[in-house]
């Protein structure tokens, strides 16, 4: 029956979020956005409480780790744990999105694992944060062009590659590295790696300087004859050219929703923010057609129903998500529309501030620098477009380039 | 439980289990409706001819409640609203589409399909069955769902076909007894009944909270004046829901019959639209009675939720016009070659059909959440609001770039995109649309 509001029953994920997000991150906001390179230790004891919380609902709320769809025979509809996790990580963001992406055991690369690795590998790996290692100097959005060779060598791959703009890559316990088994087969032989950190021939080359998310470091590593356990391969060894990516790329469905809802929470600060500051010149009211008020209150009116119909467009990939429905072009949607509309949303903000909200004194020019992001990784906005586009008109990536 | 009414038709657990139909001899015409899919032996009806009589002896006025909606967020419609959805669907694709074009041309929607439509029964559904209908429980949904398969067919066709819809749930939702004694009973006969809402005016920045429309307090009732624009279906409309400014308090709605002194109307061709046949109503020292006004003086009328459900019907209504523009321009784009292959495979040309997608899935998704929460018993007046802000934003970007897509053909009339393109400027702009 049709209802587009969130179940009471995600208080228990909301609030905590909102707490932490008001009372653990908002506080050291500015801290850290200053203090780039530098380590939020205060999240350890964060974390912590987090891990402590026996099968708390805040733990589902934190990041990528829990993601997983949800393919039980369960009859009736789910609101399950990609739309808690996103319920939680609107209210995380809204604290601040370069801290969320740098809370221990909730890396992208936990997400891989959770999307594809087999029993022993969650046991094996269980409780341990993993970055993901995607992008080359010479491949970012094409991963298909993906040089990073993986050869095996008796009871192990051997790793020889590049990798750069690796989030939380020098703080994570374990890097998913994305390599190619067979340069000569395409995208089918590209294969994640799960590598542990101080295995022999990985370096850490340099951390990244950086327009927003200051408090998440960026790291590049270089492999080198990097000797990995033939066991840490995620997902299934043998080049399927049919399959293409398969299992690899099926982890996006689940994490662009996540970076959807990273954008919801910033566009939702700065929105939240003007309306504050704007509180004596504007009360929202629902009447006067758009063209009858102020063109400060059009323009608010404007950014609430594009953060609005965003948000609604990321529940609803996630709400497939939990309910087994293929979801990559909602996915895409959603991270299209959330992307390119929280960074309207906050660069408008502070050009509405003016010179207040140019200076540092307000989070708003903190929040234009850290929306940037959201556009551009777990696939660009042209990425997304492109995706959309190719399931919209039924084209192969031969076909629409 | 046995479907006595045939699978196309929507609600038919419902209707079925209706006594109101039997009692009003509704069974055997809907029965024949359905199956014979096109009907024809309906006379005309004579709207100024139409004498509209009390049904019964009520006190109290009738109120629809809502269904429990489930503490869950779902994009599922029930399997009644699911089915009703396919059918009307189906009379889209079949009864609506082939005739669009002609009825823009012609400034007319055919009286049979507007019948067929009717035939659906929801007029019928939104009648309580205390007043002669066959309505148990009040749906926005249904109404939304409706109106977004209409808008997908036409959205002239559309606005004539609903316009009748919005008076009625405005009379459910807001009559005294007598009023919805008076009226309803005749809106669940088996033929349509044309009535409408007239609120537009032709005033720049027009705001439906400042109407120029007066009604002023007489002796016996009041007197009012002014001028409607694009009034759908007004030279054959059997009743008008008329907004207008009462003096010394604010906006109202007034039942205006249309054999009443004072009362003409012209033709008001606009850009699109063309098959509501739209007309400016005149209305000149028109002497009402006191029961004319909505919900009487002592009555409670909420004239912005009024607003906000007639923004959330044509919002619906805009939505199902966009993914009309989508469902067109994915196979032209990929049959139309260029430069020796289907410009489809062009990123400029890609990237707009799925801008078009993302914006109209966007789109839906607000017009869908406003119309749930009214369903609801929430609060809606912001959903409503910014539904219908990117239904006016969205859809007219979606209509331009519905006829870019086709280039120089677009601009023709040899295909649709072209009439879509006129017809979605009317986003934001139509008030004289039905409620939900």
């Amino acid at each position: 029956m049709l209802n587009l509001d969130l179940p009471r029953k995600f208080k228990g994920i909301m609030e905590p979020a909102e707490q932490a997000a008001r009372n653990v991150f908002r506080p050291i906001s500015r801290k850290y956005d200053r203090a780039e390179h530098e380590y939020p230790k205060e999240l350890d004891l964060f974390s912590a409480a987090i891990d402590g919380m026996n099968d708390g609902d805040l733990s589902k709320s934190a990041g990528a780790a829990k993601l997983k769809q949800d393919a039980s025979g369960d009859e009736g509809v789910r609101n399950g744990s990609n739309m808690q996790s996103l319920a939680g990580m609107e209210w995380l963001c809204w604290g601040d999105v370069g801290l969320v992406l740098t809370l221990p055991r909730n890396g992208l690369g936990n997400a891989a694992i959770a999307a594809v690795a087999n029993e022993e590998q969650t046991k094996r790996f269980d409780g341990k944060w993993a970055a993901m290692a995607i992008t080359e100097p010479g491949a970012g959005s094409d991963s298909a062009a993906i040089r990073t060779t993986a050869q095996l060598d008796g009871d192990a791959y051997v790793l020889n590659g590049e990798k750069i703009y690796i989030t939380s890559g020098e703080r994570t316990d374990l890097i998913v590295v994305w390599a190619t088994v067979d340069k000569s087969a395409g995208r089918a032989a590209i294969k994640s790696f799960v590598v542990e950190w101080g295995t022999p021939g990985m370096e850490l080359v340099r951390l990244e300087k950086k327009l927003g998310i200051r408090a998440s470091d960026t790291a590049q590593v270089l492999f080198k004859d990097c000797r990995v356990p033939k066991e840490n391969l995620l997902g299934s060894p043998e080049v399927d050219t049919r399959k293409g990516f398969g299992g690899v790329m099926q982890t996006f469905d689940n994490t662009r929703p996540m970076v959807a809802g990273m954008a919801l929470g910033v566009a939702r600060a700065a929105l939240e923010r003007i309306r504050e500051l704007l509180e004596a010149q504007v009360k929202p009211q629902y009447g006067k057609p758009v063209l009858n008020v102020s063109a400060i209150e059009a323009e608010l009116h404007r950014m609430d129903a594009e953060l609005e119909a965003a948000r609604l467009l990321t529940w609803k990939a996630a709400w497939m998500a939990d309910n087994a429905q293929p979801n990559s072009m909602e996915a895409s949607m959603a991270k299209a529309k959330a992307g390119r509309v929280c960074n309207w949303i906050t660069l408008r903000c502070v050009e509405i501030a003016g010179s207040l909200g140019y200076g540092e004194d307000e989070l708003l020019e903190k929040w234009a620098r850290d929306s940037k992001i959201l556009d551009i990784f777990e696939g660009t906005q042209q990425i997304q477009q492109l995706v959309v586009a190719r399931r919209l008109l039924g084209l192969s990536s031969a076909q629409l380039k | 439980m046995a479907n006595p009414m045939g699978s196309a038709l929507s609600m038919l657990n419902k209707i079925a289990a209706s006594e109101t139909i039997d009692k009003i001899g509704m069974r055997k015409p809907l029965e024949k409706l359905v199956y014979a899919g096109t009907k024809t032996g309906f006379s005309a009806i004579s709207a100024a001819n139409r004498q509209f009589k009390p049904l019964l002896d009520v006190v109290r006025p009738t109120r629809m409640r809502h269904a429990r909606t489930p503490d869950l967020f779902d994009l599922n419609f029930t399997d009644e609203q699911a089915m009703f959805r396919d059918t009307v669907r189906r009379l889209v694709d079949e009864r609506v589409i082939p005739v669009a074009a002609t009825a823009d041309e012609e400034r007319a929607t055919p009286r049979a399909l507007l019948d067929q439509i009717h035939a659906l029964g929801v007029s019928l559904m939104a009648v309580p069955e205390e007043l002669g209908g066959a309505g148990v429980e009040r749906d926005e949904v249904l109404h939304m769902i409706l109106a977004e398969e209409l808008g997908r067919g036409d959205m002239g066709i559309a606005t004539a076909a609903l316009a009748p819809l919005g008076v009625i749930n405005a009379l459910t939702q807001w009559g005294t007894a007598n009023q919805q004694a008076k009226y309803l009973a005749a809106f669940a006969s088996e033929s349509f009944v044309p009535a409408t809402v007239a609120l537009n005016e032709a005033s720049v920045l027009f705001d439906p909270f400042q109407l120029q429309t007066t009604a002023r307090r007489t002796a016996d009732g009041y007197e009012l004046n002014g001028e409607k624009t694009l009034v759908p279906l007004a030279e054959d409309s059997a009743l008008f829901l008329v907004a207008a400014k009462l003096t010394g308090e604010g906006p109202r709605l007034f039942i205006v019959e249309p054999g009443m002194e004072g009362v003409s109307c012209r033709p008001d061709p606009a850009m699109g639209l063309g098959a509501a046949a739209t007309q400016r109503l005149l209305l000149e020292q028109v002497k009402l009675p006191r029961e004319a006004l909505l919900g009487d003086i002592d009555t409670a009328f909420d004239y912005e939720a009024f607003i906000q459900l007639t923004r959330i019907g044509w919002s619906a209504v805009v939505t199902g016009c966009c993914q009309a523009v989508l469902d067109y321009v994915i196979p032209y784009v990929k049959d139309r070659e260029a430069f020796g292959e289907p410009i489809a495979f062009r990123q400029s040309v890609a990237f707009m059909v799925a801008n078009i997608g993302i914006e109209l899935e966007g789109l839906r998704l607000l017009v869908y959440r406003a119309a749930s929460r009214a369903a609801q018993d929430k609060s809606f007046a912001r959903e409503a609001y910014i539904a219908y802000l990117q239904a006016s934003e969205k859809g007219m970007q979606i209509g331009t770039d519905g006829v870019q897509l086709l280039g120089g053909h677009g601009f023709t009339k040899e295909h649709p995109v072209e009439r879509w393109y006129r017809n979605l400027r009317s986003a934001g702009i139509q008030y004289n649309a039905f409620m939900v």
